[in-house]
Order: structure tokens, then sequence, then C-alpha cells
């Protein structure tokens, strides 16, 4: 086993200070000190060493930050805006609103320095509707930074101005993919929009738009006070940069933890202190339930996005859901399915009736009932479901149930064992 | 499949791209949609919520095929009803790509999971889309054998439309239609999921003027309309081409009917006037032909009872012609606002030669002489060659509309407009009295002026608002202007004179079907077919030459309109009215209209239906309606409208073929025996070169507000759907009729003191009526109340017009 290289944590460094979440902790530790450099740089020099850095989108699909910036309109025809997602709902992904409670000054930080190097004088963020008390820390640090001078208007004597909305959403898993989310926001029914236009060129209001991640935004001030080679010494050549692992299930001690990205579950494991009572690895996700699931043969799998993807999966949010062998795999899938069934937003044929119909295939198979040509069936589903629906969501919903019975086929077999006995056909007429 | 050989290689032009579908290179306008590429070439991709007037949504998924862009294949399949053509572009429909066609199949699967497969109850089975495409692109056995979603059904989401959730397959054409087109978003997505699904706002029902077409365009059997419901089978009926017989729009109209009945209308697809789209009444307001009161054989009056009763059309003919004969040189007519072409041909002919008379008028509604003199100068002869057009109105930069309620009048300009300002385009400004649904959903500007004040308000544009008359100056703006301008004295002039100074062109868009052809035939004391003046002596010569008369007999003085005849008859001055089918109660004086039948020593009644005219005629020749007859509808633009017969051998006659008959009891022949031979009888007449009618001149006045206490002025015009004769015998569709409330703004309320009371009650000398109220953003001092609904009947109980001083004063409790 090799031994963890313990990094300096850089995103979650205030969070275990006395009152992490205020401005005065937040000032004490460097807080603010990025935006200052910032404000004397112009917004083009600031995307460039976001470019620099490399950083990448941390909500999932790792899309790289400063080329995404680098797509609004350098004129200000219409106005700009950038929206932080926060709409954390990928199952097992427990990062941003850890961050946001025990350090949203990093955020809004972000925020700013972000919305400048994008000329955009308003930044909402969208946080889901179910974590109040995040919502509320939050509203509290907006203005905590508002009366600090930080927002508002002429930020810090520099002539720039900016307001941050903090919105709640109404609890809808479709709601974190971005245009349904703009949608949300814009007070519609959140469902994906058509692309193109992408929201660079029409998003919020038909205005140009960014929709970040929290970790992403929250990453930058980092990167403009440590510029971008001090990014790049962390992770790997194509994925540099700390991340926030947040790791669930059966191990000794879940939690959030900050390493570079590249770190593998072995690694984690170590961090957290092993696997709960040492009973051992049976299955894993490396990014939430809508990335398909690795086993113990992936535990030295680099996860960063390239990693995860050679592996046959996806970085995903780094949503690390840990289960040990008391855990059946159809039966997890089943209750993953019944989350992407109960989440589907409708808009699309494919993610609506598949997972209405993989859910009842499953349900049937975990009672017992199933038949073998019940897993053929729900693989021909998926497929017909992966890379057919409107979004994403689709495709995220079927790779529990492919991955699942790519490794454990056996187990759903078994589970078409009664059915087998009960449909045998007697040797003899009559001689049941 | 071979790729064509280098030499004959495609030219690409200007503004178009050159792509690869299925083996064929083909080129394609740039930002063309895939799947119409496709279908220009004969590969249809099946499809469910696409359709090409509304935009494109992704939603149902069937239309995925494989794309290969700069040599690379995209990842996924894609929808090729929302990606566009580009350069270069190599496409694998169904027909040549398994991995498209597994898709295809893949969706349909899916889609009929949850669908109840109940077809053979359904009342789309047979022409249903999801029918047809899962058996063309679908599986023949199902793998589902679990329990399919249900939902109670059916519910009524308005009178007329009714939802079967379970039959959805949710893509969204019924909600964008409504958003899109209509602008009435009574409808939308509740839910999510498998449990997603349409529906409506608790007690917001589904109120929309064009809620039909949802129902048309919906590609499974979700929606279906309690008129239609469960009374036939597509393939049990006979489809026939028809024109909508309602207002000046003419929309094409498929009429479908089994067994000598109509079971139901359809909008056809006429790119140029209505598109795909027709509104409720179109649609659904055709059962009036089969009331009980339906007129069916000749009547006449019995002189020792009184009573009408049942004559041969020998006999009726004979007494007519002889009452007439007798009359001749004394006699009126009126045609009414709803005559096809031919049939006003043929008014027009008959009081011409076999009346001797220029007394014929066919506005059964406000009129005046300025009107008249407009129509004369500026309306006739206009056609879509020379005048505005549907198509104009989209394209215009700017569209002003005065006097004209668009979705009340002619709904299918209204979407023209609605889609022209939606694409921001064109600027929709108003001259009326508030901003009206039709005024929002234009996106339009409302200038409101007091009832009769719209001509002084034009007068004053260039100064109060010059952001229209320097709209209007750019070219291709248009000026619409309804029948309601016949009440406001000098508005016809002062359009003319703004029509003028800014170049834009003035379109006159009547309410009624058979008002434009009315104008075309002469049916009018001072015009003479094509637009001849009854005053000139040319123009008679012309028409007498045509019509085999002698020179100098045609009438040579112009004649009465349609309050001179009234008024001649009710005092004596005419014996005789022939009357088509109009409505005393739409007259200006409906009291003095019925004084005039009832003085008058004879009266032939042509209807359809027994009426106001029928109690008092002496005789009753009964006519065909339009679904029993061919003939043309000229529109608003001047289009002809042509059309067959829909129900042969029912026996019933057209206008043109009675008046013919009774002409040849009264020694003249009119030629109009057929609706072919009148339509070419009137093309014998052809263009003229004569002179035309000067424009009127007529000074625009300022409005006076009233000043003594409890009055107020009077705005009224019809609603679509209201108490039209028409409508009748259709209850769903009058249940979808706005709501019958008056309009005043708050502080006209107070200061008439009605502020406090539930309803108002609007009073003149002739009578009273009493209505709920709401509050809009009229000009003080106005109050504005439907012109024929419910039982605001404001010609009827009032014997008001727009712009009349009326009092006010609350209502009490309803």
């Amino acid at each position: 086993m090799s031994t963890v290289d313990p990094v300096t944590p850089v995103l979650t460094k205030r969070w275990l200070s006395p009152r992490s979440w205020s401005i005065q902790t937040y000032e004490q530790l460097e807080g603010y000190t990025a935006l200052r450099k910032a404000l004397t740089a112009t917004p083009e020099q600031i995307v460039q060493v976001v470019k620099d850095s490399g950083l990448r989108g941390r909500g999932g699909a790792g899309f790289p930050s400063g080329l995404k910036w680098s797509f609004m309109p350098p004129n200000e025809d219409k106005p700009h805006y950038l929206v932080i997602n926060a709409d954390e709902g990928e199952p097992g992904t427990c990062k941003d609103i850890p961050l946001m409670m025990a350090d949203p000054h990093s955020l809004i930080e972000g925020c700013v320095i972000a919305s400048y190097a994008m000329r955009s004088h308003h930044c909402f963020i969208y946080v889901r509707g179910e974590v109040l008390h995040c919502i509320r820390r939050l509203n509290a640090a907006v203005k905590e930074a508002k009366a600090a001078g930080y927002l508002g208007e002429n930020i810090l004597g520099s002539g720039y101005d900016l307001e941050i909305t903090v919105h709640a959403g109404a609890g809808a898993y479709i709601c974190g993919e971005e245009t349904a989310l703009l949608d949300s926001l814009e007070g519609r029914r959140g469902q994906p929009r058509l692309k193109p236009p992408f929201p660079a060129a029409a998003g919020l209001y038909a205005a140009p738009t960014t929709v970040n991640n929290v970790e992403t935004i929250a990453s930058v001030p980092y990167i403009i006070n440590g510029g971008s080679d001090w990014f790049r010494r962390m992770g790997t050549e194509k994925s540099p940069g700390p991340k926030i692992y947040s790791i669930s299930g059966h191990v000794e001690r879940p939690g959030q933890y900050e390493a570079p990205l590249g770190t593998t579950l072995r690694q984690l494991l170590e961090m957290a202190g092993g696997m709960k009572d040492g009973i051992p690895l049976k299955f894993w996700t490396p990014g939430g339930s809508s990335t398909p699931m690795f086993t113990a043969e992936h535990l030295d799998v680099p996860l960063d996005f390239e990693g995860a993807a050679e592996a046959g999966s996806m970085l995903g949010t780094t949503a690390v859901q840990v289960f040990n062998e008391t855990v059946s795999v159809p039966w997890a899938v089943m209750k993953w399915t019944q989350f992407y069934k109960h989440e589907s937003c409708g808009k699309c044929t494919p993610c609506r009736e598949g997972t209405y119909w993989l859910v009842q295939i499953l349900e049937r198979m975990v009672d017992g009932n199933g038949t073998e040509e019940d897993i053929d069936t729900l693989l021909d589903v998926c497929d017909n479901v992966l890379g057919r629906s409107f979004c994403a969501l689709g495709d995220g919903a079927v790779s529990p149930i492919q991955s699942g019975i790519k490794y454990f086929r056996d187990e759903f077999l078994a589970l078409c064992q009664k059915n087998r006995e009960k449909n045998r056909k007697p040797a003899m007429a009559g001689a049941n | 499949m071979t790729v064509a050989p280098e030499k004959n290689e495609l030219v690409v032009p200007e503004g178009h791209v050159k792509l690869v579908i299925d083996g064929i290179e083909v080129v394609a306008p740039k930002g063309e949609l895939l799947i119409r590429t496709a279908e220009r070439m004969g590969i249809t991709i099946p499809r469910f919520c696409d359709h090409p007037l509304l935009d494109p949504a992704g939603a149902c998924r069937q239309c995925l095929v494989e794309v290969e862009m700069g040599g690379r294949p995209m990842p996924k399949p894609q929808a090729s009803c929302t990606i566009t053509v580009a350069d270069g572009m190599v496409v694998k429909t169904q027909v040549t790509s398994p991995v498209a066609d597994k898709a295809q199949q893949g969706v349909m699967e899916l889609l009929l999971i949850n669908h109840p497969l109940d077809c053979p109850i359904c009342d789309k089975g047979g022409e249903c889309p999801l029918q047809n495409q899962a058996l063309a692109h679908g599986r023949t056995d199902s793998r589902f054998v679990d329990r399919k979603r249900t939902f109670a059904k059916p519910i009524p989401i308005s009178t007329q439309v009714l939802l079967d959730r379970e039959r959805c397959v949710l893509c969204q054409r019924c909600t964008r239609f409504s958003a899109q087109i209509a602008g009435d978003p009574f409808i939308e997505l509740l839910e999510r999921g498998a449990q997603q699904q349409i529906g409506i706002a608790e007690e917001k029902p589904f109120q929309s003027y064009f809620s039909g077409n949802t129902i048309q365009i919906c590609p499974v059997g979700a929606l279906t309309s309690a008129a239609y419901r469960f009374r036939s089978r597509p393939f049990d009926l006979v489809s026939t081409p028809g024109v909508c017989e309602h207002c000046s729009s003419g929309c094409a109209e498929r009429t479908d009917w089994r067994r000598g009945k109509v079971m139901r209308k359809l909008a056809a697809n006429d790119p140029e006037v209505n598109e795909e789209w027709i509104c409720d009444k179109g649609r659904f307001a055709f059962r009036y032909t089969g009331a009980a009161d339906r007129v069916l054989r000749p009547m006449v009056r019995d002189k020792a009872t009184g009573e009408l009763k049942q004559a041969s059309w020998t006999e009726a003919l004979q007494v007519a012609a002889e009452a007439l004969t007798k009359a001749r040189g004394s006699a009126g007519v009126l045609t009414g606002g709803r005559l096809t072409l031919e049939d006003a041909y043929a008014y027009s002919k008959f009081a011409r030669v076999a009346l001797g008379t220029n007394d014929i008028d066919f506005r059964a509604r406000p009129h005046s002489r300025e009107e008249q003199e407009f129509l004369a100068s500026t309306v006739v002869g206009t056609t879509p060659e020379t005048g505005v057009t549907f198509t104009g109105i989209e394209a215009a930069p700017t569209v002003l509309c005065v006097a004209f309620e668009p979705e009340e009048e002619a709904p299918i300009v209204f979407l023209r407009l609605r889609k022209a300002a939606r694409k921001g385009r064109t600027k929709v400004f108003h001259i009326g009295q508030w901003t009206s649904p039709a005024v929002e959903k234009t996106f339009g500007t409302l200038l409101a002026t007091p009832p009769g004040g719209e001509a002084a308000a034009v007068d004053a544009l260039s100064s109060h608002a010059p952001d229209v008359t320097e709209g209007l100056g750019k070219p291709g703006s248009v000026i619409l202007v309804g029948e309601r301008a016949a009440q406001v004295p000098g508005l016809f002039s002062a359009l003319l004179r703004l029509s003028e100074q800014t170049g834009a062109r003035i379109a006159w868009i009547p309410r009624r079907a058979g008002e434009r052809g009315a104008v075309e035939v002469g049916a009018l004391p001072t015009l003479l077919p094509g637009g001849r003046l009854v005053a000139d002596a040319a123009a008679r010569a012309e028409v007498e030459q045509a019509w085999g008369l002698e020179p100098g007999s045609l009438p040579d003085v112009p004649g009465r309109d349609t309050n001179g005849i009234i008024e001649a008859a009710a005092n004596g001055e005419l014996r005789a009215l022939v009357v088509g089918g109009v409505d005393p109660y739409d007259l200006p004086d409906p009291q003095l209209a019925l004084k005039a039948l009832r003085t008058a020593d004879f009266v032939l009644s042509l209807e359809l239906r027994h009426s106001a005219v029928t109690e008092f005629a002496d005789v009753v020749l009964p006519i065909a309606p339009s679904v029993e007859k061919a003939g043309t509808f000229l529109n608003w633009e001047g289009r002809r409208r042509e059309f067959g017969t829909t129900l042969d051998g029912t026996g019933a006659l057209p206008d043109c073929r009675v008046l013919d008959t009774l002409a040849v009891e009264m020694d003249a022949d009119l030629f109009t025996q057929t609706p072919t031979a009148a339509a070419g009888d009137l093309a014998r007449l052809g263009t003229t070169s004569t002179a035309r009618a000067a424009a009127p001149t007529v000074e625009s006045r300022q409005q006076s507000l009233p000043q003594s206490d409890g009055q107020a002025l009077l705005a009224t015009w019809r609603q679509l759907l209201d108490n039209g004769s028409l409508q009748e015998e259709e209850p769903h569709l009058a249940g979808t009729a706005r709501r019958v409330v008056a309009r005043l703004s708050e502080h006209t309320a107070e200061v008439l003191g009605v502020d406090k009371a539930e309803t108002v009650r609007v009073s003149t000398d002739r009578g009273s009526v009493t209505v709920p109220f709401e509050y809009a953003d009229l000009p003080d001092g106005v109050v504005w109340l439907p012109g024929n609904s419910g039982d605001v009947r404001v010609r009827r109980e009032l014997g008001a017009l727009h712009g009349s001083p009326v009092n006010v004063h609350p209502g009490g409790t309803e």
C-alpha cells in the first residue's frame, strides 16, 4: 500500500478554524486578498491565468473553466451573468454544501473575481432549496461582504459593481443541469433547454451567461493568489489542482477529504480510516451514482478526469460511495433507479419512460420474480436510453444498471432462480 | 447507392450548404432543420414533437439519426428536428443506419409502454401519427409486462376540449401552440417524470379562441373535442375541401362528413392565408345548418290567417314575382354580409335588372356614406397582387390597427400579427380604447382615445406619436381598419390622409365573410360590379352591354343605403323589401328596421332559418348554407376563395339560383342559374377603365366627453364568440366565450359611483342592460360593452352605437 502524501489543504484550509464562516476569520486567513489583486488586472488577464492554471469544472463534466469564460462576448451589449450551480443533488455528493457552510466567503470572493473577469454585474447563486441552513449562511455572508465593500457598488474603489443574489431552488435534481437551472432561475419549470444557443450566447434572460460549480469558483481566489504554476503543482498534467472528495458509505470516517486530483481510492480509504469494521469492499462509485460503478479491482485507478474515464467510468463530482460485501448490487441499483425515476423531469421520452420501465423490472427482480430475459431487456432498454435522451441525466440513470450487470451479473441471475424453479416443467404430468 | 459522378456536381447557391443524406448529395438552405431537408428528398423521419410552425423542442426523441461532421461521427444520435444542416454533414437516417433505426424503434417502444392502446375506441384511431409510425418504425410486439401508468379520464380542460392524459406522449405541441402561436398559455406541463401531464390552473380553463388547433395537431388521441368525441371514425368520413364562412379571412378548411351530415371541420394548410390554423368558431360553429328552425320549404303568408304556410316553389315564386313586379322601382334590397361572391352578384343584378333600382346595400350593421366612398375609392378591385396580404402583414415593419379588434373580428389576421410581432420584426400599434388581450398578445402599443375620437387621434399622430408615423413611413407598413370605423365620422378620411402622408397601405378587414365580395359585385347603392360607378354613364353602358340590356335601361341615380332603405320602407316610400341574411337587431336602429318590415307592402325573405325577418315576410324562400352549395368568398385581401359543394343533393338552392328563377318569373334574365354560371357572367364584365370614385373627405372631430352626471361614452365591439346566429346549436363552443363584463377605469367607476357595486346598469332612452364589470385602462368617462354577448345586446337593448353617450349607474347585486 502506497503512503498518502498529505497535501496542505487549500479549499478546506479554514474549515476547522473557529467561526470559519465569518468574514473576520476569512480576512485573517488571507481572505479577499486575491480580490484586491484581481481588481488591478484586466478581465482578459484573469481569464488567461485561469486558462493557464488548467482549472476544470468541478461539477462533473470537467470542462476547462478558463475556456468557458472566454466564450463570453467581449462587448456588453446585453448584461452578462455569472450563475453558480449550488444545486448539489447528485447522490453521494456532499462537497459544495459543506464548503458553503464552512467557508462561504471563499465562494463569494471567487464570484467577484469571476464576475469581474466576465464583465458581469449580477451573479446568482442557485442553492438547492432543501439546505435552508446553507442558504441562510450564504445570505449572511453576502450581507457581510457588502458591508465590508467587497460587493455592491464601486468594489474596493475599483469602480467595479457587482450584486449577488442567493436563490433557493425548489428541490429538483434536474435543476443541477445548467440550462434547467437557468429556466428554474427565471421562474419557469425546470427542464433542460435546447442547445444551441449555449448559455454564453443566450443564457439567463437570453443574455450571455456562464454557469459554474461552487468548488470551481471557490478555487479561483487561490489561483489568483498562488498563480497558475502553483496550482499545476497539484494533481496531474491534464487534471491539475486540489479536489474535495466526498466519501460516504461503509468507511470508518466518512466525510470530505481534500486531495490532489489523481488520488486513488486506496489512498482515500486510508485517509478515511479504512473499510468500516473491516468488512471488505464490494463496489463503489467514483463520482456519484451517475458514474458507472467500480469494484475492488479499481482501487488503484487514479481519480482524475482521464483516469476514471480510462477505467470505464467518469470522475463526476468525486462523490465516492463505498459499499461493502453486505450490500446486494441489484438492490442498490434498484434504489438508485428509483431515484432517477422520481427525478426524471419528464421532458424527453427515453428518460421519462425508460426509468419508469427499468424501475418496474428491477423491483420485480429484487422481489425474486425476475427472469433471465429481464436482464437482456434491462440492458437493451438502457441502450435505448443512453445517448438518446435530451440531456445527460438519462445517460446517468442507466450507468448503475449497465455497470452493475457488467460486474455482478451473477447476482442478477440469482434473483431469477425462484422463477426458474417455479417454471420448471415437472418430469411427469401430474407429478407436482 | 452510388454517389453522383463528379462532373454532375451540385451547384451550391449563396446561402446554401451541401450535405449527404443516406448517400445522396443534397443542397439545402442554411438554417434548415435536417428533418425538413430529408423530407424534401422523400425520406420521412418519424416524429411527434416536431411541427414546422412551432419552435423546435427535441422532446420526443423519435427522429434520431446518425450524423457525421467534418469526417467525425457525432458520439450520440442526433434529433433531426433540432439540428440544422451544415456544409459537409453526412447523415444516415433509419434507411441506412442500423443505429438510427434501433434508436427510433427504442423510442417508439418506450412511447408505447404507457400508451393505453385503446385505438379501437379512440377518436384518433385511423389518422393517428402514433399508430401509423408505430406500424412503420416500431416492434411488432412489446416486451413491457409491467403496470401501465393510468389517470382518471377524461378531464375537461374547457367546455370544448377534453384531455385523456394516459394517451398523451408529452410532445408539448399543444402547450407550445398555445404559448407561441395563440399566446394563450392556459395549458402547461404539470408534475414531472412519468407523472408529467398536461393541465390547467385551478379554475382557469383553456379559454382560447384557438384551442381546437391543439386537438388537430395532437399526434395521439389525448385531446379531443366535446363536439366530435366518439361521433365517428376517420375512415368512415368523406373529406371535402372548403372555405370558412365566418369571418373575412377566408380560411382553407377540410370538412369531414358522412351520410349527409357534417361531423367536423379541420384546418387545411394554406401558407398564404391561414397556414395550418383556424379559430374555434370556424372549426366548431357549423351545427346551425341543422337547427330545428331551418327553413326547408318555400312559405307564403296566408291572407286569411296571417300565418306562414308551406307552399310549392311555383306558388311562392309566382306570389313573389307578382308583388315585386308591381313594386318595380319602389323596392329595396338588403343582402346581408354573408353571401358568396356569386350570390351577392345575383342580388346586385336582380336589383338593377328585375327591380330597376340601385336601392341595394349589403351592410347589415352601422355604416356611413363616408365608408361607402372609402370602399368605392380604395377597397374595390384590390387583389393580393396589388393590396395588403397576410404575408404582407407578416413582413410589415409597422402595423397600425384602427377601430379593429383583430382577435375578435378576424382571428387569423391576429395570428399573423402575433407571428410577425413575436419575431420582433414588426411593431404593432392599436388605436382603441383599452389594452385588450389582442394588444398584449401582439406585443402592441395602445394609443387610447375615447370612442368616436379615433379620427382626431389619427390626425394628431404626427404630433403626438411621431414614432407611429415614422414607423408607418417604412416601406411595407400597413394600416388595418375594421367595420367599427363606419361609426366614427371622418376616420376613413383621416386614414387616407395618413396613408398619403406615410406611404403605408390601408387594408379594410370587415368582420363578415361576404362583405368584401359584396363590394366587388356592386351590392352598394353607388356601385355596379367591378367598382363601376352608378353615376357614370360610361360605366353603366359597359354593364348594359355585358348584360345585354337596352342602352339607358339601368337606373342612373345612386340608390339608398341600408339606413335609407329602412327609413324609406318605414315611412312608406318603398313598397317592397327583398331581404337576404339580415338580422334586424344588427342594424343601427333595430326598432326602425322592424317598423320598416311591418310597414312594407311586401317583404321577400331569402333565409336559412326562421328569423325576425321571416316573422314579417310575405314570402320566405329557403336557401342553401355554404356547405350545401358551391361558391367563392372574396376574403379581405381580395383573394378568391373558391369552394365546391360539400353536401350534395340536399335540395337546398343557392341564392343565385333562387333569384335567377324569380327573375325569370318577372321576365328578366340574370344568367345566374348556378354559382358557376353566375361567376361566368360576372367574369364577362371584366375590368373597367371607367372613372373610380373619389376618396371621402370628411372632417374629423374631437369627441367630447359627456358633461352631465351619470353619463359615459360607450365603446363597443363584438366578440368572436357571442350570440351570433351561426354559433347556435354549439353549447361546448359557447362555453369558451369570454366572460360577459363591462369595462371602465377605476376613476370612472368612482366618478359614476359604481365602484362599490357588483354590477353596472347601462341605459339609454331605449332600454338598459345590467352586467358585472371589470377595471381596465379605458380613458376616463368611457364604458365598454361587448356588442352582442349574453344579455348584453347593445343594439337591441340600447339602440346605441360606438361613441354614443349612455347612462351608467350602479346595478345592484347580480
